[in-house]
């Protein structure tokens, strides 16, 4: 085995050094009966060039990652500047572990560091965590934190949130004491329903609203933060395209208290939904209920400046089941790809991709509704996605445009949502060229 | 050795109480700072809040460690200390005065009498080192 | 002639990015955009537009950023540079074709929610992966969902929950007790605690194995929902009665999880499906080597039993005929535990580990692993208290308690490892042995390297004796030595503004 610089004769050897005389004897503690008698039955070890061939054939296998695509839904498409791949693949950053050791890990801890700044500067809150596994957990970490803060057990979240990151919630608090309930959709504006916001009361912990939400709809967080906050509770906001950060207001200076966001889009490629990186920010005044770890500054006894992993007296290995979440391992490499992505693009970069997006949607958008027989279903200002009213159900349209014109048109909402059954989500980001998207346009028409 | 001041009555929690009429105030000892190391934040009771008798009132964070703090009589939290918000570290310097974390008012100051002196304490003390 | 030094090495001297940020330099460019621009209002109203034009964010060039990033990298220890001894994390090895097969375009450029006819080939591959990892754990139902090893405990839990709520229905109320462990790593209760139960723990006995009679003890105080043990346990000791345990968790009612974390010195050797366990979490970023990546991002696969497979998350990978399936229709499921299917770039990574190595090489790896721990313990025993007789599997737990007496600590000798050209060992755990040192050198060390790591544990036990303040005040060779932590945590700065280095400082 290549990996193991040990050869047979080494190995023979040190088992004689410490009075061995087989392998087999290193397993001695092991009780006969529970070992294995024979070999795994997995494959024969491959050579290098066989291992490439064999994953070259299953990554054959997904044509859907060789086709135009108006796929979003928590997923994008995006621009990443070589740069990032590159420099997270330097040994010093993708082979170390957890920054538990400062005088070694100044690296990872300084860029923890920025990636925090980065997160409350997009977000505009106070504080932001080293990461969460991704959106829909970050999401789920936050519902539990707004019930230690607010000692209160019901957390009111609009259906507009996207659907996934919903059955993840419920899966994390279908144990406690927490009760989920649902705010519906205003399916004029594809926005959360402000008639029934009449079910927020003083047993509520959180409202919970995504913008722009999953059908792309921006929806109006600084007065859902009044209406939050004139009842007691919090107000937390979901970002799933973090690319929406450089353009839209950021859900702290609307009032939001909790902001999680999926931060994927910042350089991070698709990777069939993983891994991906979740952003978790808060209020100054609520660091101490946070999940997650946090780099902070330290000085060593001669006035240099290092960084720690701090106030970790929150965290699993020191509270254990009172800890304010079980997180250990999180997402590390990816908050460093997404570090360098957002200060590669920088504070002008950030604002172009935005407003690429914003202005390729915007034209789609146009386009897609001058066809005869499709509409754009919901009337609310858009960021990159945006919901289309089809002729005839949408998920056959779709299946017809990727086979006749290899062209991934978007998302059927039926997996999602009851009784729209020809209405479909289109992404465009700033990849999309205005011939793919006029390709969209021509698929689509013929399908009219 | 720790400092152990007569006055004061303690608890094998390693609180102290100084009694007061119907009111003591409550700290941790000097032993239990020097095992907690540097102190970094004090969670403390709101005023109007009661405990019975070895109810876990508050929390004592180290860099790497949490311990609750235990009032070994029950009671009403009068005042909590709320310098100890900006300088937590003063547990550490003082333990005894400006280390002092509640005064509360106790519903039976009886159960005050049942703690050790700084005599019992120290023995205490002596006997867990063994 | 003289060589003349400059006082700080730029590598030494990194800013914060935002300290470097010059006004007006750009790192990047996009296409021009090709399509006819609209003005922003007439597309979002500008009550919902940003208006704070994005300050403070950088503005730095690609070579800034390349260079930033370059000379932060030279403050970390890794893999690639030496042995990385940090018990229960498995540092071993993270091959450069795992990553290089994780980055074929037909799987970086996958979207999720593409279709499932045509998204097979992702699909096969998460199906061989299960179906390698149901053969080396002996345990058939297998989901991939979980992202991390505690994400894994926490669905590994609330199958047992699943299963027992179904089974016993309103009964099952009165069975809510995790036992635990009081090696075992805080992740444990704090899993347990999401799942509803009350966690109890389980002494462990003087010689480092789970005492049998305070196991039986709280089996009869009832209410077990059952048992989450670490084996080989946290201390690198293979529980010697580990049917004995689960048998009488089974007698009680309650079902056995395992925490997988040592599970890299058992694969090829013994399944846990033979020893009695009905549900166990790997960790990918462990045992099959995707890498650890400064702290994520991992993949806890849950494996189960046949029985609990009904109750894993939905969607499940499921074969029909010769096409691959997604499937949510699972009624007694504990449903999703993350959106999408898991961290999907390590299940590639660590099926090319399992291509890579074959049967022979994982039992090869697995007693190399082995070995090397055996090795240290070997020559390291009579200068290090060793807390327990039995032999260890894949980690060497050693203790300070003669060192102590010089007043030099776990942590003393952990930073002087580094000024040795080591990574510090695993530290103050498990919890249940004083000034702990838990080494586990991995099958990735040679005999050479694993010499200069006896050598050096041997010199810091001579330094003890003859100049203790050398280790206590070490690393003496890093950019900087030991960091105020208290001040760190009364006064945290957890962002850069402006201001933060007088706040900072004057904290």
């Amino acid at each position: 085995m290549r990996y193991i610089p040990n050869s047979k004769e080494e190995m023979a050897e040190m088992l004689s050094d410490i009075g061995l005389s087989s392998p087999e004897d290193l397993f001695r503690s092991i009780p006969e009966d529970v070992r294995l008698k024979n070999e795994l039955n997995v494959t024969r070890p491959l050579a290098e060039n066989e291992v490439i061939a064999e994953m070259e054939a299953f990554a054959a296998n997904n044509p859907a990652a060789q086709k135009t695509s108006f796929l979003g839904g928590g997923v994008y498409s995006h621009f990443s500047p070589t740069i990032v791949d590159n420099l997270i693949q330097r040994s010093e950053f993708f082979t170390s572990y957890t920054p538990y050791q400062p005088e070694v890990t100044q690296g990872t801890l300084q860029y923890i560091f920025e990636f925090q700044t980065l997160v409350c500067q997009l977000t505009g809150m106070d504080v932001a965590n080293a990461s969460m596994y991704d959106g829909s957990t970050s999401m789920a970490e936050a519902f539990l934190m707004a019930q230690r803060v607010t000692r209160r057990d019901k957390v009111l979240v609009a259906r507009t949130v996207h659907p996934e990151y919903l059955q993840v919630a419920e899966t994390y608090t279908q144990h406690g004491d927490m009760e989920l309930d649902t705010v519906g959709i205003d399916e004029e504006s594809g926005r959360i329903n402000a008639d029934e916001l009449a079910k927020i009361d003083t047993e509520t912990a959180a409202l919970v609203v995504q913008s722009p939400n999953f059908f792309g709809c921006i929806e109006d967080v600084n007065r859902l933060a009044e209406i939050a906050h004139e009842a007691g509770a919090l107000l937390i906001v979901v970002v799933t395209e973090a690319i929406s950060f450089g353009m839209l207001k950021s859900p702290g200076s609307c009032g939001a208290d909790i902001v999680v966001a999926e931060g994927q889009s910042f350089g991070v490629p698709m990777s069939f939904g993983g891994p991906h990186v979740g952003l978790f920010a808060c209020r100054q005044k609520f660091v101490r209920q946070m999940p997650g770890r946090l780099s902070g500054v330290a000085y060593d006894k001669n006035g240099n400046r290092g960084f720690v992993l701090t106030l970790a007296t929150r965290e699993q290995h020191i509270r254990r089941d009172k800890a304010t979440s079980n997180i250990c391992t999180n997402q590390g490499l990816i908050a460093l790809a997404a570090t360098i992505y957002m200060e590669t693009m920088g504070r002008k970069g950030l604002k172009e991709v935005a407003s690429q997006n914003a202005q390729k949607a915007a034209y789609a958008r146009k386009q897609i509704s001058a066809i005869d027989g499709y509409s754009i279903t919901f009337d609310s200002p858009v960021f990159n996605e945006f919901v289309v009213t089809a002729p005839s159900n949408a998920a056959d349209l779709l299946e017809k445009i990727s086979d006749q014109d290899s062209i991934l048109g978007g998302i059927a909402l039926t997996q999602y949502y009851d009784g729209h059954e020809n209405d479909f989500l289109v992404c465009v980001t700033e990849t999309n060229t205005k011939s793919e998207i006029d390709r969209l346009v021509v698929a689509l028409k013929s399908n009219s | 050795m720790s400092n152990i001041p007569d006055n004061l009555k303690y608890s094998k929690d390693h609180e102290w109480l100084l009694v007061d009429g119907d009111t003591a105030t409550l700290g941790i000892t000097d032993y239990a700072q020097d095992s907690l190391g540097d102190v970094v934040y004090v969670e403390l009771p709101n005023e109007g809040e009661n405990f019975n008798a070895h109810d876990a009132f508050g929390s004592v964070e180290s860099v790497k460690a949490v311990s609750e703090i235990f009032t070994p009589v029950a009671g009403e939290i009068v005042s909590s200390n709320e310098d100890l918000n900006d300088t937590p570290e003063v547990v550490n310097d003082d333990p005894y005065g400006d280390g002092w974390m509640v005064k509360i008012k106790m519903d039976n100051s009886g159960e005050a009498d049942a703690l050790l002196s700084a005599e019992e304490y120290a023995e205490f003390l002596e006997s867990e080192e063994d | 002639m003289s060589i003349k030094k400059v006082t700080q090495h730029p590598t030494q001297n990194e800013a914060l990015i935002f300290e470097r940020s010059q006004t007006g330099r750009v790192g990047y460019r996009l296409p021009e955009l090709d399509v006819e621009e609209t003005p922003i209002e007439e597309i979002v109203p500008s009550e919902f537009l940003r208006d704070d034009d994005l300050e403070g964010l950088p503005e730095v060039s690609e070579v800034d950023v390349v260079r930033h990033f370059t000379r932060m990298s030279t403050w970390n220890f890794s893999i690639d540079l030496g042995m990385y001894p940090l018990g229960s994390c498995t540092m071993k090895y993270n091959s450069r074709l795992n990553e290089k097969v994780a980055r074929i375009a037909g799987f970086l450029n996958h979207h999720p929610l593409a279709p499932e006819a045509e998204s097979q080939g992702a699909l096969k591959l998460m199906y061989t992966l299960q179906e390698d990892l149901a053969e080396i754990t002996g345990l058939p139902g297998v989901s991939l969902q979980p992202a991390a090893g505690a994400h894994g405990e926490m669905t590994g839990v609330m199958i047992i929950r699943a299963a027992l709520d179904k089974r016993d229905g309103e009964a099952s109320k009165e069975r809510r007790v995790m036992l635990v462990p009081d090696s075992a790593h805080g992740t444990n209760p704090a899993s347990a605690k999401l799942a509803g139960f009350t966690v109890k723990t389980i002494r462990s006995t003087k010689d480092g194995f789970t005492d049998m009679d305070h196991l039986r003890e709280l089996c009869d105080e009832g209410g077990i929902a059952g048992l989450m043990l670490t084996n080989p346990s946290t201390v690198g000791i293979f529980e010697k009665n580990i049917r004995e345990i689960c048998d009488a968790i089974h007698d009680a009612g309650g079902l056995v999880y395992m925490d997988g974390a040592n599970m890299n010195a058992l694969v090829g050797v013994a399944r846990p499906g033979d020893m009695g366990v009905d549900v166990i979490h790997l960790n990918l970023h462990k045992t099959f080597s995707t890498p650890h990546g400064g702290g994520g991002p991992g993949c806890g696969p849950c494996c189960c039993t046949a029985e609990l497979e009904p109750f894993l998350p939905v969607p499940r990978v499921v074969k029909e005929g010769e096409s691959y399936r997604l499937d949510s229709d699972q009624p007694n499921t504990i449903g999703r535990v993350k959106a999408f299917f898991g961290n999907f770039g390590m299940m590639v990574r660590a099926l090319a580990y399992i291509q890579t190595h074959g049967d022979s090489g994982l039992r090869e790896a697995t007693e190399t692993a082995v070995l090397n721990a055996r090795y240290i313990s070997h020559f390291l025993q009579e200068d290090y208290e060793k807390p327990f007789e039995a032999d260890p599997m894949h980690e060497v737990i050693l203790s300070h308690k003669k060192q102590a007496r010089k007043g030099v600590h776990t942590l003393d000798i952990g930073k002087r490892l580094i000024d040795y050209g080591f990574h510090p060992m695993t530290v103050y755990f498990p919890l249940i042995v004083d000034g702990a040192m838990l080494i586990e050198p991995t099958e990735s060390v040679g005999r050479q390297e694993l010499d200069t790591f006896v050598d050096a544990m041997k010199s810091i036990a001579k330094e003890t004796i003859e100049d203790p303040d050398l280790v206590i005040n070490a690393p003496h060779t890093t950019r900087i030595g030991r960091l105020d932590e208290a001040t760190a945590a009364r006064k945290p700065v957890l962002r850069w503004k402006p201001d933060m280095e007088t706040s900072a400082k004057s904290a």
